[in-house]
């Protein structure tokens, strides 16, 4: 064994550069998870495809869907579906490293503190993408068309990355709160089936009963959906995107805030 | 000399349980100090604290010269941690572990990939570097752990039950490769539960019992504070009331349904032929004698039960 030299001193964290570097790390720690357990990524992607096969040519025919046809409309939500669930999963990798003492390490290292949150949200991003654009590709085989164009379907899948990445800090703190990663996992999925289903991913959503509506209307998903629909389809997006964009920006400021709060308070 | 770990009057509660009350304590440079006491005494706390993991109510603490609390993120630079659980992520290769807590330390990327191939080497898991952790057994991962903990070449390392649930084996190689570390000018600071680990490895115990230093010195000093052992005298039962009578004089202590009649030690060993000489002259049948010297056993039990 090499003498271990006592007085090496290395410099206090400081400086941006620092914090990048900590975040590039952290970040390629959380994709090499999903490169080693391709099964993570397979069922997030079955599922959604399943769906978008059963919706299609079971339900599809029997939902009226008013100037598209029905494959045009279930795209876009099902993308925003996708990225939904696929933010459990933040959670779900946080609560993990917390039972396993990694988080003890984390902290116990000269790193930006910040660093092991972003990592797992940016892996989540990264992630999210890649299985949107497969998405995309199975669609196009099933005859989905973006009469958007190109820079509709860009910014549109933009802008569900975004709204991903917001869950995935709402994920994060559920993570932090329950600590255990098969909680994390039915926690985190429990709250949002509902309202996935009451919002605008599956069908119009007048044909609801009016309370449902009222509530689907005001729901973030519901006008995430709308824009996302709206900028594949080449549609008015009328005033769904600024109110998406609000969503997003206070769940991510919010959630962002508390999940630190909490990764400093954990143990 | 100057300390490179000072505990003064800690105080930690969570809510009502008060988890150290008043601790304090000092380690030298390259000792291997071990914080010993029963589980809920407060030693992973203790160790939480120092690694800057948690904030003390009251009292400061110094690690490599830096109060814990007012600069942690430099105290962060100078010390390593291997935690009760052994932290590596199963889905990282053993290298991958090792490479990914280095670049967290800082450390220029070259030194890094020189520094876990080295470590890799002197744990002795160059053959699994490129499996992934989950692959590995319960002592490899633990190997691994304490290695990642070494990456950063820390001043002080924190052990917290580095050794718990490890085979024999794998518990020696890891006792070896702590003192090794301390040879070379790293001070660790280890808790244990084994009284063996701490006899065997610590320099210096600090016992610590419902939140308090309880006891500290050296495993001999230690021993010495409850005497020099005890005399156990073996015999059929029904002789136990007239050795107690022959041995009078030196205060037995008699156990009369195991058939066993105990003195203290107290000038040493020459008690052994006058008890035997008082033990013929009254004519009584025993079946064995022992002489046994005090474990840290009996120092632990003798300290931590008092209350």
């Amino acid at each position: 064994m090499q003498p271990i030299t006592p007085a090496q001193k290395h410099a206090a964290p400081q400086g941006l550069q620092w914090i990048i570097s900590d975040i590039i790390a952290m970040t390629r720690r959380g994709l090499l998870r999903y490169v080693r357990l391709p099964q993570l990524l397979v069922f997030s992607t079955i599922q959604p495809i399943l769906f978008l096969l059963l919706f299609t040519y079971v339900f599809g025919g029997a939902i009226k869907t008013p100037g598209l046809n029905y494959l045009n409309f279930l795209v876009p939500g099902i993308l925003v579906q996708v990225v939904i669930f696929g933010s459990v999963q933040t959670g779900v990798g946080l609560a993990e490293d917390l039972n396993k003492g990694m988080i003890d390490r984390f902290k116990s290292l000269p790193m930006a503190r910040s660093a092991v949150l972003m990592g797992r949200t940016l892996a989540d991003l990264v992630r999210n993408i890649l299985v949107m654009v497969l998405m995309i590709t199975v669609a196009f085989i099933m005859g989905f068309r973006a009469e958007g164009g190109f820079m509709g379907l860009l910014l549109a899948m933009a802008l569900i990355a975004l709204f991903g990445f917001a869950f995935s800090w709402i994920s994060a703190s559920i993570g932090l709160s329950v600590k255990n990663s098969e909680t994390a996992q039915v926690a985190g999925f429990i709250w949002v089936f509902p309202l996935v289903f009451a919002s605008s991913i599956f069908v119009p959503i007048d044909t609801m009963p009016a309370w449902l509506e009222a509530f689907a209307n005001i729901s973030p998903i519901t006008v995430t959906v709308n824009s996302v629909r709206a900028l594949m389809s080449g549609t008015p997006i009328g005033d769904n995107w600024w109110q998406a964009l609000i969503w997003i920006v206070g769940i991510m400021v919010n959630f962002s805030t508390l999940a630190v709060l909490q990764y400093r308070k954990v143990k | 000399m100057e300390p490179v770990i000072l505990v003064e009057d800690i105080y930690k509660s969570y809510g009502t349980v008060h988890a150290l009350e008043g601790v304090g304590f000092q380690v030298h440079r390259g000792a291997i100090v071990g914080l010993l006491g029963p589980n809920g005494a407060g030693k992973t706390t203790l160790i939480n604290i120092l690694t800057t993991l948690l904030k003390p109510d009251k009292g400061r603490a110094w690690v490599a010269g830096i109060d814990v609390a007012q600069n942690p993120a430099a105290v962060r630079s100078r010390i390593g941690l291997a935690g009760q659980f052994a932290a590596v992520d199963e889905n990282l290769t053993g290298k991958e572990n090792l490479e990914l807590v280095g670049t967290l330390y800082h450390l220029p990327p070259k030194q890094v990939k020189d520094r876990a191939e080295q470590l890799l080497r002197e744990f002795s898991l160059d053959d699994a570097a490129n499996r992934q952790a989950k692959t590995y057994s319960g002592g490899m991962r633990r190997r691994l752990d304490v290695a990642s903990s070494l990456i950063g070449r820390p001043e002080v390392l924190f052990l917290d039950e580095p050794t718990t649930g490890l085979d024999p084996q794998s518990r020696m190689e890891l006792w070896q490769a702590i003192r090794k570390l301390a040879n070379n000018g790293t001070t660790v600071l280890l808790t244990t539960q084994y009284l063996e680990e701490a006899d065997y490895l610590a320099d210096a115990i600090v016992i610590i019992d419902h939140g308090k230093v309880v006891a500290q010195g050296t495993a001999k000093e230690l021993k010495a504070t409850i005497g020099g052992g005890v005399l156990k005298i073996h015999t059929p039962k029904q002789n136990v009331p007239a050795l107690v009578q022959a041995l009078s004089e030196f205060n037995p202590h008699a156990d009369t349904a195991l058939g066993i009649v105990t003195i203290p030690v107290k000038e040493g060993i020459k008690i052994l032929p006058e008890a035997i000489r008082k033990i013929d002259a009254a004519n009584i049948t025993i079946s064995d004698i022992e002489l046994s010297k005090p474990t840290l056993d009996e120092v632990f039990t003798s300290l931590t039960n008092k209350k």
